[in-house]
């Protein structure tokens, strides 16, 4: 398992790939890898997106991403996780969370990842402020 | 020995600091502790963390303990 912060851009596809390379005890041992990647867009709530800062609350964050991704290995059959959370200065187009899941099979796969991006949504410490047309905002919870 | 009061986002912006030190003298609970460091009410919705881990507002504080308050997470992906 592997989780990191990181305050510049990154190829989820890339990390992925790089990750499962250093694996080798992996091998034959998943049938199923989920991939889920959250990018910014260049529009939020009618209104054009020119850039995003994400805050964060450093060691909190990492203590909450490890604690979500134990539990998602506690209920599902998980052979291995990878999360990427950027913070710090981003632009449309930017990826800013990355989470992918190595499974036996599908169903784990697709539940442990959704339940991952679902937790660390409310529960690891990140903030956005937007920059946008109107000024910068802080976006609320939906 | 002190408590240290941390702010971040929006909070952190309202109130012009990132982190301040208090005597734990006379404060007892995370309330407390907002209500010694800021003039005003703390905003609805407002989350607190004690030593890193998301706690109530009423939750008991010790000298040497590290409080944190911020609004609302928005971190991932919508």
């Amino acid at each position: 398992m592997r989780i990191r912060l990181l305050d510049r851009g990154f190829d989820p596809w890339r990390e992925v790939a790089a990750y499962q390379a250093e694996q080798p005890q992996l091998a034959g041992k998943f049938g199923a890898t989920t991939v889920f990647v959250g990018t910014l867009r260049d529009f939020n709530q009618g209104e054009t997106v020119q850039r995003m800062t994400l805050e964060h609350y450093p060691d909190m964050t990492e203590k909450y991403l490890e604690r979500v991704c134990h539990e998602a290995q506690s209920r599902w059959q998980v052979a291995d996780m990878l999360v990427i959370h950027r913070h710090g200065v981003l632009a449309p187009n930017d990826p800013i969370v990355l989470v992918a899941v190595w499974s036996g099979h599908r169903d784990s796969a697709f539940a442990a990842c959704r339940y991952i991006i679902d937790e660390l949504k409310t529960r690891a410490p990140f903030w956005k402020k937007e920059e946008t047309e109107s000024g910068p905002r802080w976006v609320e919870q939906q | 020995m002190s408590i240290t009061v941390r702010f971040f986002a929006s909070i952190r912006e309202k109130l012009g600091k990132g982190e301040v030190l208090i005597e734990a003298k006379g404060v007892s609970s995370a309330s407390d502790v907002w209500d010694r460091v800021a003039s005003t009410p703390i905003p609805p919705n407002t989350l607190v963390a004690i030593n890193q881990e998301h706690v109530s507002l009423a939750q008991a504080v010790r000298d040497g303990d590290e409080v944190a308050f911020f609004p609302p997470i928005t971190g991932g992906a919508t």
